[in-house]
């Protein structure tokens, strides 16, 4: 799209790299935090293992066998320096399990699950602003916005289970079991149908009303009035001379977005039964498991880092204002 | 006798407002003919900018042309279809913005934006259209434009975006221009430029341009004869020459001294017009200007508004009174009493204050 010319690609480049390793100190600091706050809560990883309150005797022999009985600070370095091996540790409740294979079996379902729905947002979401707003103040506008705001009022636990009342009981006992949709588990594809609308639903909405509000006020600028005034077809307004201004500050939003979906529901994967990363990180907190909490804290933050690197690269190319600093 | 090639007849543009019909344009005749430069001056917000975007339907929402005819060269502008008004646009008539800072697109190359006014219409192929816009950048006066097609609107300065501004708008080499206070927002050394600039192209390409500003000066230097408009309606029209030296009505005339001139002698101070322009939405009755004419009888308060009436040659003006009517002392004491209430206050203040501190 842009042609960019050598001298910016190579300050690209080290933009990139130089943001790159700015997660490093944004890393170390993440981690700092959680492990202070994580000591800080009540409680031990051993308070009710199995059900039961174990011996004095046991818990003394699992805190030496993890480390426990160091002084925090010491444990901290520990954790620190095993991080910069790439090693984050061993579960607490599931024995001999380490964390980076309880987050590479968990994370794909939620990861799935995740990119479905952001793939689902952009069309949708985008799509309804932008018809919306060039169709403002008729019946279109009106039915969009309407369900704008219902999927945005609506918690998605209570979303979840209408749609297994209708898809999956409903649907089945009015067909006779020939067509209803799976309401819990993870195999064949259309297991992802409800859990991923499930989830899209509250992002469409604000992605839909941002693109409308942006939209609408970019209509009114001047230079789409120049657009028609040179004879444009509307068309080439509507894409060239309106989108390309008012999906900008859609693009910033949906760095955070991306985020937000590829690291899980509990609500979403506890309705529908998903062994995913958002329920993993719930029962971490709960029993205390402290390697996997920061485990999955840490890759949430890269997560996070990594997706609002992505749009402020994406803003060099739709947006030739913006400058590297 | 030239060739006419916009007649306006009786145009009423409204804007149907929560507060009521704004009558933004109300019954504007005008013609422009082939190669002429026509002045529009007046105050803000008199109707100026809403005439021009009427003649290209382009008029915001909520506003609507109610009632009148538009004809281009005999076509009736009002009942083109969509496809015969976009192409329309831009080819017969183009138009210049008042803003070159907020009329570019900001994210899309200069080149580019002048290439598809004219790839938008049939004249220039796309290959033909690529290679003029050099060749059009280079006729308003930027440097390098080899270089500078591929720059973004936010490289170029004030006065360069107005030029491409004006490059696009001659791009498909319209036969009418609408410049919409082109030189507004540019300083004093760059407006010379583009006016004569513009002068320039006119007179080059023999593109009749309509001028539409509150600028006395740009119209002298630029236009061959002058509309000028108050409340939504043409209040005076005529030669250039004759509106400078015999104005008409007391809004021209008012207008006229409202504006430095060297050529005076120094006691005459400037005369503000005092008041502002009224609501369009709830006009006073009579003569539409009597709240602050300085000259008002009582006639301009009761009677219906007085018609355009012949004041000289190829001069029309809308007025009871008529400045050829006024006495001397009649002019006297209105500037008098125009400068007692506001204008000697202010002219007055400053002088003491800068001698108060020298002084000290």
């Amino acid at each position: 799209m842009t042609a960019i010319t050598s001298t910016r690609a190579g300050s690209l480049a080290i933009f990139i790299v130089r943001r790159i390793l700015w997660m490093i100190p944004i890393l170390f600091f993440v981690i700092l935090i959680t492990f202070t706050l994580m000591h800080l809560a009540p409680g031990s990883p051993w308070d009710k293992a199995g059900g039961r309150q174990l011996s004095d005797t046991v818990v003394n022999n699992l805190n030496i066998r993890y480390g426990l009985n160091k002084p925090v600070p010491q444990q901290f370095l520990l954790y620190i320096t095993s991080v910069i091996h790439f090693d984050f540790g061993l579960s607490y409740q599931y024995q001999g399990k380490t964390v980076s294979n309880l987050l590479l079996e968990s994370w794909p379902y939620t990861a799935t699950i995740g990119v479905l729905a952001f793939l689902l947002i952009i069309p949708v979401g985008v799509g309804l602003g932008v018809l919306a707003a060039l169709r403002q103040n008729t019946r279109i506008d009106y039915i969009t916005m309407g369900f704008a705001t219902v999927a945005a009022s609506f918690p998605n636990f209570v979303i979840g289970a209408l749609m297994v009342v209708a898809f999956s009981v409903l649907s089945y006992k009015a067909t006779g079991g020939n067509f209803f949709l799976p309401a819990a588990g993870f195999g064949a594809d259309d297991h992802l149908i409800m859990p991923v609308i499930t989830l899209a639903l509250l992002p469409i909405a604000y992605t839909a009303r941002l693109t409308r509000a942006s939209t609408l006020e970019t209509i009114r600028q001047d230079f789409v009035r120049t657009a028609w005034a040179k004879g444009l077809p509307e068309r080439l307004v509507v894409i060239r001379h309106i989108l390309k201004n008012s999906l900008i500050p859609v693009v910033t939003t949906l760095g955070p977005t991306f985020a937000f979906l590829v690291t899980g529901s509990v609500i979403v994967e506890t309705v529908f039964s998903i062994p995913g990363i958002g329920r993993a990180f719930v029962v971490a907190i709960e029993s205390r498991d402290y390697p996997m909490i920061l485990g999955t804290t840490v890759l949430f933050s890269l997560v996070i880092a990594v997706a609002n690197l992505v749009v402020d690269v994406a803003y060099v190319f739709i947006d030739p204002r913006v400058r590297l600093t | 006798m030239p060739q006419t090639l916009l007649q306006v007849e009786d145009l009423h543009t409204q804007f149907f407002t929560s507060r009521g019909v704004v009558r933004a344009v109300d019954g504007v005749t005008f013609h422009v003919d082939a190669g002429e430069t026509l002045g529009v001056v007046g105050e803000s917000g008199c109707g100026k900018t809403m005439t021009a975007l009427s003649i290209l339907r382009l008029v915001p929402d909520p506003g609507k042309i109610t009632s009148g005819r538009i004809l281009f060269r005999g076509r009736e502008v009002t009942k083109m279809t969509d496809e015969e008004i976009r192409d329309f646009r831009g080819n017969d008539v183009a138009m210049i913005f008042q803003d070159p800072m907020t009329s570019l697109n900001p994210v899309t190359k200069i080149g580019r934006q002048i290439e598809e006014a004219m790839t938008a219409h049939e004249r220039f192929t796309e290959t033909l259209a690529r290679g003029r816009v050099i060749e059009l950048l280079k006729r308003v006066r930027v440097p390098a434009a080899e270089s500078r097609v591929n720059d973004y609107p936010h490289q170029f300065s004030g006065g360069m975006r107005q030029r491409a501004m004006i490059a696009m708008g001659l791009s498909n080499e319209p036969s009418l221009l609408i410049a919409d206070e082109p030189t507004t927002a540019l300083d004093v050394t760059v407006q010379a430029q583009i006016i004569q600039l513009m002068k320039q192209l006119n007179r080059e390409l023999g593109t009749a341009m309509m001028l539409i500003t509150h600028n006395m000066a740009l119209v002298a230097s630029l236009c061959q004869r002058v509309v000028v408009m108050y409340a939504g309606r043409i209040v005076e029209e005529g030669p250039v020459e004759q509106i400078f030296n015999s104005p008409q009505h007391p809004y021209t005339w008012s207008l006229l001294r409202s504006v430095p001139r060297v050529d005076e002698a120094r006691k005459d101070r400037l005369v503000s017009i005092r008041g502002l322009p009224p609501d369009l939405s709830n006009p006073p009755p009579g003569c539409k200007f009597h709240p602050r004419c300085p000259f008002v009888i009582d006639k301009c308060k009761t009677d219906p508004e007085p018609s355009l009436s012949e004041v000289g040659v190829n001069q029309v003006a809308r007025c009871w009174v008529l400045m050829r009517n006024v006495t001397e002392e009649g002019v006297e004491a209105a500037k008098a009493s125009a400068l007692s209430k506001d204008a000697a206050a202010k002219l007055k203040a400053p002088v003491m204050e800068v001698e108060g501190n020298a002084g000290g």
